[in-house]
C-alpha cells in the first residue's frame, strides 16, 4: 500500500469521526447561544485544547517547521512570538471579555458605545481578518495535496480544495460552535500525538543529544553557524536597514495579534464562567508552548536529515517540511513501510488541521456577520433566535465558497508568512479597540470606530504597497512594482497607527457614557450578569 | 439566557465602594506592570536578534548560542507568568469578586 493510499484512508477516518461528532452536537444546537457559543458547557481543559487546535493552525505545523527547516533561527523567532502572545490574551483579555461579551468580539466593543457603527466596523474586520487567515490556510491546502495525497494535477488540487471546503462547511453550518470544538479537540489530540512522535524519533536518532542536532542541521543547510542565528530569511544584510526593522514589525505583529483574532476571542464564551476561561487559556498555553518546541526540533530534523535542497524541489516556502521529515525518519528507523506509515500518519493529520482551523474560522466569520451586522445593523435587534442563526448557516456557506475560491486562484507563498499578514491586521484594527473599550473610561464610539478601520485600512494600505504586492521577483504580482512601504509586515506603524486613531477621535468627540462604564468595569471583574452556561 | 437588567446607578454605587476599588487595583496593579514587563522582555529579544547578531551568535554550550537560549528563556518566562497569574487570581482576586458577586446577587432577588 503507497503512502497516499494509506494517508487518504486514515484522513476519511478522521472525516468520518469528526462527521459522527458533528451531527451529534447538532442534535443538541436548540438555541443561539448553543450555535455561537456551544452552550457554554465546555469544560476549561477541553476548551484549552481546542484553544490549541485553533491555533497550531497549518500555518504553525507545516509553516513553521519549514521556515526553521529552510531559514534555522529566523523560523523559530515565529513561534516564541506566536506563544508570548497568550500572555496578553491571559492577562488582560480573556476574563474580562468572558464577563462582558455574548457571542462576537463587537459584544465587548459595543458594550458602552453607539451601537450600530461600532458592530460595522467590529464586523468588517473580524470578516476581513478571519479571511486573510483563511486564505492562508486554503494556500497550505493547496500546496501539500501533491506531496500528501499524490494529487498532482491542478484539476486535482483544485478537487481537493472544494472537497476541504465542503467538509468545513458541512461542519460549520451543522456543527455550529460545539461541533467545532469537538472538531478542534480531536485534531488537537492528535497532532500533538503524531508531532510528539517525530520529535521524539528525531531527537532518539541524535542520542537526544540537541547540540548535535544542531551541528548538523546548520552542516546540511549549508550556511554554518549562522543558520543558528537570525538573519537568513528577515533582516538579512541584503535587505539593509529595512530588514531589520520588518523583523521588529514581524515581532510586534505576532505578540499583539492573538488577543485581537475573532476565532480566538470568541473561544472564551464556550465556557460557563471567567474562571474557566482563564483556565482554559492557562491550557492552552501548556499545550501551544510545547508544540512550538516539538516543532523546533521537527524543523532542524528536517534541515538536517532531508536538507534544504530537497525540501525547496518538493515545496519552494517549505511548507512540506515535516512530512518530508516523517518520511525520512521513518525510513532511518522502520525501513520502507515504517516511512510510508509515519508520512501517512503526518499527511493525514496535517489535513485534518487544515480543516479544523478553516472550520473554525468559518465559524467566527459567519457569527459576526449574522449576530453584529444583521441582528444588530441591518435589523436593528429586531429578529428572532431562528432567523439569525439561519443567517448564520447561509453566511457561513457563502464565507466557505469565498475560501474555496480563493484556495484555488492562491499561489505558493509561505502559509506562516500570510498568517503573520492577519495577525497584522488583527493587532492594528481589533486589539486597541479591544483594550481601550476594557480599560479606559474615556473611550467612546468615535474613537472604537477610528482605531478598527485607522489600524485596519493602514495595515491593508501598506501591505497593498509593500514588496509583499509588487516590485520583487516572490511578489504576488511579478511584472509590475508600485511599491513604496520598504517592508513586508505593517505592523510597526500601523498598530500605533490604530492606537493614534483611537486616541485622536476619542478626544475629538464629546460622547461619554459614565454608567455604561461603571457597569462595564463591574460586570467585567465580578462576573455580575455575565451570561450563563445553557443546561440540557 | 436573558441578561438581568441593573439599574445603572447600581453599578456607579458598587463601583465606589472599597472592596470593589480594592479588587480592581489587585488586578490592575497586578496585571498592567506585569504586560509591560513581558513585553518588554519579548521586544528586548526581538531587538537584539535584528541589531546584535554578533552577541546573539556566541556559543555557549556545543552548537547552542546565545540566541537558541534566549528564545527557550522566553519560553520558561510565558509559563513562569501564566502559573503567576493563576496563583494571584486564585489568592487574590476570586475570594473578592466572588464576594461582590454574591453580595450584587442577592440584593437583586
Amino acid at each position: 500500500m503507497s503512502h497516499t493510499t494509506l494517508a487518504t484512508v486514515l484522513f476519511l477516518l478522521f472525516v468520518v469521526g469528526t462527521l459522527a461528532i458533528t451531527f451529534w452536537a447538532s442534535r443538541q444546537n436548540k438555541t443561539a447561544a448553543d450555535y455561537y457559543a456551544g452552550g457554554r458547557a465546555f469544560s476549561a481543559a477541553q476548551n484549552g485544547l481546542a484553544i490549541g487546535g485553533d491555533y497550531m493552525s497549518a500555518a504553525s505545523f507545516l509553516g513553521i517547521a519549514g521556515l526553521i527547516a529552510l531559514y534555522g533561527y529566523d523560523g523559530f523567532l515565529y513561534s516564541i512570538g506566536f506563544l508570548v502572545a497568550w500572555l496578553v490574551a491571559l492577562l488582560l483579555v480573556a476574563e474580562l471579555m468572558r464577563n462582558s461579551g455574548k457571542y462576537t468580539m463587537a459584544d465587548v466593543l459595543a458594550f458602552r458605545m453607539s451601537p450600530r457603527p461600532v458592530r460595522t466596523a467590529a464586523g468588517v474586520s473580524t470578516i476581513v481578518v478571519s479571511i486573510f487567515y483563511l486564505l492562508a490556510q486554503m494556500v497550505g491546502a493547496g500546496a501539500l495535496v501533491g506531496l500528501l495525497l499524490g494529487i498532482t494535477s491542478d484539476s486535482g488540487k483544485a478537487l481537493t480544495i472544494v472537497g476541504v471546503g465542503i467538509l468545513m462547511i458541512v461542519y460549520v453550518v451543522v456543527g455550529g460552535m460545539k461541533g467545532t470544538t469537538w472538531v478542534q479537540i480531536v485534531k488537537a489530540v492528535l497532532l500533538m500525538g503524531g508531532a510528539t512522535l517525530v520529535t521524539l524519533l528525531v531527537l532518539g536518532k541524535y542520542g537526544f543529544n540537541v547540540s548535535n542536532l544542531l551541528g548538523t542541521a546548520a552542516e546540511q543547510s549549508g550556511k554554518g553557524d549562522s543558520f543558528l542565528n537570525a538573519g537568513q530569511r528577515y533582516g538579512t544584510d541584503a535587505q539593509g536597514i529595512w530588514g531589520k526593522f520588518d523583523l521588529i514589525s514581524l515581532g510586534l505583529a505576532l505578540v499583539l495579534g492573538t488577543a485581537g483574532l475573532p476565532h480566538i476571542l470568541i473561544r472564551f464564551y464556550t465556557v460557563p464562567t471567567a474562571k474557566d476561561a482563564r483556565k482554559s487559556v492557562l491550557w492552552g498555553i501548556g499545550i501551544i508552548g510545547t508544540f512550538y518546541l516539538l516543532t523546533l526540533v521537527l524543523g532542524f530534523g528536517a534541515a538536517a536529515m532531508v536538507g534544504s535542497e530537497a525540501i525547496r524541489a518538493e515545496n519552494a516556502a517549505g511548507n512540506t517540511a515535516a512530512p518530508q521529515l516523517a518520511l525520512a525518519i521513518g525510513n532511518a528507523i522502520f525501513g520502507d513501510v515504517g516511512g510510508t506509515i509515519l508520512l501517512a500518519v503526518i499527511a493525514a493529520v496535517a489535513f485534518a488541521t487544515i480543516l479544523a482551523v478553516v472550520a473554525g474560522l468559518t465559524l467566527a466569520s459567519s457569527s459576526s456577520f449574522a449576530h453584529d451586522l444583521y441582528a444588530h445593523v441591518f435589523k436593528r435587534g429586531n429578529v428572532t433566535e431562528k432567523q439569525e442563526i439561519l443567517v448564520a448557516r447561509i453566511s457561513a456557506f457563502v464565507i466557505g465558497a469565498v475560501a474555496i475560491g480563493l484556495g484555488i486562484l492562491a499561489q505558493a507563498q509561505n502559509v506562516a508568512f500570510l498568517v503573520a499578514l492577519a495577525f497584522a491586521i488583527a493587532a492594528s484594527g481589533n486589539l486597541p479597540a479591544i483594550l481601550y473599550s476594557l480599560f479606559w473610561k474615556r473611550f467612546n464610539t468615535a474613537g472604537a470606530v477610528a482605531s478598527i478601520y485607522g489600524g485596519l485600512v493602514s495595515a491593508l494600505v501598506l501591505v497593498i504597497f509593500s514588496p509583499v504586492v509588487s516590485g520583487r521577483p516572490t511578489s504576488l504580482i511579478k511584472d509590475m512594482d508600485f511599491h513604496w512601504f520598504p517592508m513586508e509586515n505593517p505592523g510597526l506603524f500601523s498598530i500605533p497607527i490604530g492606537f493614534l486613531c483611537g486616541y485622536i477621535a476619542t478626544r475629538m468627540s464629546k460622547e461619554y457614557n459614565e454608567s455604561k462604564y461603571a457597569e462595564m468595569e463591574v460586570r467585567s471583574l465580578t462576573g455580575v450578569g455575565a451570561e450563563k452556561a445553557s443546561t440540557h | 439566557m436573558t441578561t438581568e437588567q441593573h439599574d445603572s446607578s447600581v453599578y456607579e454605587q458598587i463601583r465606589a465602594t472599597d472592596r470593589f476599588q480594592e479588587l480592581r487595583r489587585r488586578y490592575r496593579s497586578w496585571a498592567f506592570p506585569m504586560t509591560v514587563a513581558f513585553l518588554v522582555w519579548y521586544l528586548l529579544y526581538v531587538v537584539l536578534s535584528a541589531f546584535a547578531r554578533d552577541f546573539m551568535a556566541i556559543k555557549v554550550l556545543g552548537n547552542i548560542n546565545v540566541a537558541l537560549i534566549f528564545g527557550l528563556l522566553q519560553f520558561v518566562s510565558t509559563f513562569y507568568i501564566s502559573w503567576a497569574y493563576a496563583r494571584h487570581s486564585a489568592a487574590k482576586l476570586d475570594p473578592l469578586a466572588d464576594e461582590l458577586r454574591g453580595e450584587i446577587e442577592k440584593v437583586e432577588k
